[in-house]
């Protein structure tokens, strides 16, 4: 599992263009954000121009990972080893958050515009930066400290956002979530500090290297575990998640229920496959826990009234299909070929979602936006008068429920394909149940549109380009299923 | 030479037209006319093509690969070219069919947009190579179909897409476990691939027979077989084009035609009968096409009457396979094709009777015959071809059918396919006695319930042209029978394929 994560020595020194390219992708996002604080964009062109070197830095980083391979870059900083490692995985995540992030910004000056002006508003953009440096770092970082600092700014930029847009219950809602990654942080502060304080170093390779089975082990890994279960919304620690998104403005609720968790639940696996390799019983209870999450989100998907409580919900749902895969990644004696399999699996219904669940965020806020209803029932006779968003939210939701072709359906093939090799039915069924309870919710959704019965008087105009990034988005999921093989090629390069 | 452009291009043909259609402005409607049109002409041409080749003994494979061991493959083999002839021939019917159906109505746009997808799936069905391709295209079907079911936007429309949804996605499941099962056994199995399972009969007996019933018992909802048939007869709420669409092409004869696959190109014929799975199937078929005739008679609404006789037809495919015989083949095959042409024609005829005069129900039906004389003479044509009378299409298939029974000896179909013939006949013949021999509205009797004067002639030339083309076809299949390219002279093409190798 250690060498999937890119965690041994490289061959290559990186080049000079790669240094310069790392340092965009790192800081860019930040130093971008805060020039927009001091100029607000009001179109979109600026910004565009604005994402460009990170989207260049990006290619350039990948460019590079297919040149040389893995690559590796180290500090010492006051007696402390800091260091990164650029792998296929990395550049995978990397890129996504780049699209998905630069995605996000695009949507973001014309949803501003359209909703009723804040005071605060201007200070979305620097925190947005903060977020997605965080999140490129968190790819990247390969030693327990960096990892901890990117968490904790991703973290706070991350409830900064949210509670930005000023009504009471979502500051309600931020501050609830503030104090539960406060709480997350301290038990990884505290998983880590053991680690420091029993084997005394905390770059991962090195870890990988000296970590034996034991109570430290296990009980650094019940901290982290925890801390980041928290933050990731895993089931049953998901209560936070429908509320908060239910105020949130819809570029923050994407970037969030895209990223942001994912960042947590890599970070979580990447952790457990150092110190818990060969464990038996955590995997499972995490898989336990996951089929729990496709019921149970399903059925909250399916009961609400509110389409941001549906969407928010659905990523319960999903998470739950990725903690189902968990005993195929670790474990004792899992058979190499079901756990390549799951492996290709995890990673691309991961990244799949994360465009649809984007791509979904920002249909429904449009939706929202030009109906001014933010419940089902006011969605009647939208399909006549806003097709459009309404057919981003249909081709996002096939990826979610893992109809054919989407990036979700292909995740799906892989993963049963793992399960029935190494048989594990239950898993099986909860993947074929979730396919089914999806259906349901967003078909549910679906019926309250194409009512037509009820007539309504005026739809609020959207700004031109909100819905065909939410489209582009959309598609990039759904194309995935089909081109899953250069995605996949890229992240399998660079161990064999 | 292999021109894999040939299946591709066919597929993006209609694929573009979605596109395009979308991104359309609902007005025009002029424009989206003549790019429907169009791409179903290109796309005949494009499939007449496929068939020179194929007859000149070519296969033409497109193919790339989507993850490691799983490919993407489109192929155009016999079989598959026939499906996709039958489809394109149709679209282009139906399209003309409903352009003059659907005049004036809200939500065009989306109708046509969703219509030619559901199209695009039926093309992709018919050429996909192995059972991965098949299910994206087998699944895209679903999807597309949903907004057309519901395309009213009413109470009962809405019910019944949700009832369409709950067989389709669940038969979707159970449709997925099978394909991903049988690709952990085998790995990647194409259609094409001459040894079949044989191989894994002596180890894996049970998990054959496993794999059958779930890719069967996946394929029979679509294929609406009692008991899984529920959805369809409520499907009916949709407007005609898609009833016919429905009924003649898309999703009836997707599910019978992923049965033929599974049965003749992914097991084989050899392994079917060694499982014992065949005669579980005739026996089911049986069922069905009894149950289907006996529900059908008790219809009084003339839309559901053809939605339970589709029941009862499609699974005269399905007997045909379990007969296993080439002249069971050689039917299922020609019925295929025959019920489609048959069943298209009568639904057009249905949606002209409610467009024109407002008729629904059976007995509001009486000498309509001399108001819409080419209408009840192409409605006619249907009839008698479902009951099976010579010169049309219907008699081919009964013909073949019976002879394969007789020759497997099996007497007990010979007595299924009279007591359907006769039920067909006492649930059509009425009809047909109502539209001649009755006296209505038109001798000066009572009034039609809702009549409008659409066109110069009986009716609209948009609803009446596309019927009596297909009108003539029925005809012409079974007159024609033995002419080159005919229906039967294809299905006796591929069936030798399949028996003599």
């Amino acid at each position: 599992m250690i060498w999937r994560f890119g965690l041994f020595e490289s061959t290559f020194a990186p080049l000079v263009s790669t240094h310069w390219a790392l340092c965009i992708a790192l800081g860019f996002p930040f130093l971008m954000g805060l020039l927009a604080a001091l100029f607000p964009p009001k179109r979109m062109w600026p910004v565009a121009l604005a994402c460009l070197p990170v989207l260049a830095s990006g290619w350039v980083l990948l460019s590079a990972y297919d040149q040389a391979g893995l690559l590796r870059w180290q500090w010492d900083v006051a007696g402390v080893s800091l260091s990164l490692r650029l792998n296929g995985l990395s550049v995978l995540l990397l890129l996504t958050t780049q699209w998905i992030g630069v995605a996000a910004a695009l949507y973001t000056p014309g949803s501003l515009r359209l909703s009723e002006p804040q005071p605060l508003s201007r200070w979305l953009w620097p925190l947005m930066g903060v977020l997605l440096s965080a999140l490129s770092l968190i790819w990247l970082a390969s030693d327990l400290l960096t990892l901890y600092v990117a968490l904790e700014l991703m973290g706070l930029s991350a409830v900064g956002m949210l509670l930005l847009s000023g009504k009471v219950a979502a500051l309600l809602a931020g501050m609830r979530y503030l104090l539960l990654a406060l709480v997350g942080s301290l038990a990884y502060l505290l998983g880590v500090a053991l680690i420091l304080g029993h084997w005394g170093r905390l770059d991962l390779q090195g870890l990988a290297a000296v970590v034996e089975p034991g109570p430290v082990a296990w009980i650094a890994a019940a901290l982290i575990g925890a801390g980041l279960a928290l933050k990731a919304a895993l089931f049953p620690m998901h209560g936070w998640l429908s509320p908060v998104h239910g105020n949130a403005w819809t570029p923050v609720s994407a970037l969030h229920a895209a990223l942001v968790i994912k960042a947590s639940l890599f970070m979580l696996l990447q952790l457990w496959s150092i110190l818990l390799p060969d464990t038996f019983y955590a995997p499972r209870v995490i898989a336990l826990l996951g089929m729990l999450a496709i019921v149970w989100g399903g059925l909250l998907a399916w009961r609400t009234d509110s389409l941001k409580t549906l969407v928010a919900s659905s990523t319960v749902a999903q998470l739950g299909y990725l903690m189902v895969v968990f005993p195929l990644l670790l474990g004792p004696d899992i058979a190499p070929l079901p756990r390549a399999l799951a492996w290709e699996g995890f990673w691309l219904q991961l990244i799949g979602h994360a465009f649809a669940k984007a791509a979904m965020f920002m249909a429904a806020g449009n939706l929202i936006l030009a109906t001014g209803e933010s419940t089902l029932k006011g969605l009647a006779g939208t399909s006549r008068r806003l097709p459009l968003s309404l057919l981003i939210f249909g081709v996002a939701s096939v990826t979610l429920m893992g109809l054919p072709p989407s990036s979700g359906f292909t995740a799906k093939w892989l993963l049963l394909e793992a399960m029935l090799i190494s048989q594990q039915w239950w898993a099986v069924a909860a993947l074929l149940t979730g396919t089914l309870l999806t259906a349901a919710y967003v078909f549910r959704m679906f019926r309250y549109s194409f009512d037509d019965s009820a007539p309504r008087h005026h739809y609020q105009p959207l700004a031109p380009g909100m819905d065909l990034i939410a489209l582009s988005l959309a598609l990039t999921a759904f194309g995935l299923g089909l081109l899953a093989h250069f995605t996949l090629a890229l992240m399998r390069g660079g161990g064999v | 030479m292999n021109a894999a452009w040939l299946p591709v291009t066919t597929l993006i043909t209609s694929l573009l037209v979605v596109v395009i259609i979308f991104s359309l402005p609902e007005e025009a409607r002029r424009l989206r006319t003549t790019v429907n049109l169009l791409a179903a002409v290109i796309k005949i041409i494009l499939v007449m093509l496929m068939v020179g080749r194929v007859s000149a003994g070519r296969e033409d494979i497109f193919s790339f690969q989507v993850v490691g061991g799983v490919d993407f493959v489109l192929r155009a083999d016999a079989l598959g070219v026939m499906f996709a002839g039958l489809s394109s021939l149709l679209w282009l019917c139906t399209t003309i069919y409903a352009i003059g159906y659907l005049e004036g109505s809200a939500n065009r746009k989306r109708f046509f947009g969703f219509f030619s997808l559901c199209v695009t799936s039926t093309i992709g069905i018919a050429l996909a190579d192995n059972l991965f391709t098949f299910l994206i295209f087998y699944e895209m079907l679903t999807l597309s179909t949903y907004p057309l079911v519901v395309h009213s936007g009413t109470q009962k429309a809405l019910d019944a897409g949700r009832v369409y949804l709950r067989y389709t996605l669940s038969a979707g499941v159970v449709l997925l476990l099978g394909a991903v099962l049988l690709h952990y056994l085998t790995g990647d199995q194409s259609f094409s691939s001459e040894e079949g399972l044989s191989d894994y009969l002596n180890d894996h007996r049970g998990l054959l027979t496993l794999i059958f019933a779930l890719l069967v018992g996946g394929l029979a909802v679509k294929a609406a077989m009692v008991p899984l048939h529920g959805w369809l007869p409520r499907a009916m709420v949709a407007p005609a084009p898609v009833s016919a669409l429905l009924h003649a092409v898309a999703v009836v004869k997707a599910g019978a035609f992923g049965i033929l696959r599974v049965v003749y190109d992914l097991f084989g014929l050899q392994l079917s009968i060694e499982l014992g799975v065949i005669s579980v199937l005739a026996v089911a078929a049986s069922i069905t096409i009894i149950y289907g005739s006996l529900r059908a008679l008790a219809q009084e609404e003339l839309k559901p009457r053809l939605a339970f006789s589709t029941v009862s037809q499609v699974s005269y495919i399905i007997l045909g396979i379990g007969l296993f015989g080439p002249f069971g083949t050689i039917g299922a095959l020609a019925h295929l094709l025959h019920q489609g042409l048959m069943k298209v024609t009568l639904f057009f005829c249905a949606g002209n009777y409610a467009e024109e005069l407002g008729i629904h129900r059976i007995d509001e039906m009486d000498g309509a015959g001399k108001r819409m004389p080419l209408t009840s003479i192409a409605f006619t044509v249907g009839a008698l071809g479902m009951i099976g009378l010579p010169p049309v299409a219907g008699f081919i298939t009964k013909w073949y059918l019976g002879i394969g029974a007789i020759r497997a000896e099996m007497y007990w179909v010979v007595v299924v396919l009279i007591a359907s013939s006769t039920l067909n006949a006492m649930y059509f013949l009425p009809i047909v006695h109502r539209l001649w021999f009755r006296l209505g509205p038109a001798h000066g009797q009572g009034q039609w319930p809702k009549e409008q004067r659409l066109g110069r002639l009986e009716t609209h030339g948009w609803l009446l042209w596309p019927m009596v083309f297909t009108a003539l076809a029925s005809l012409g299949a079974g007159l024609l029978a033995g002419m080159p390219f005919s229906p039967l002279d294809w299905a006796t093409r591929v069936a030798t394929g399949e028996y003599l190798p």
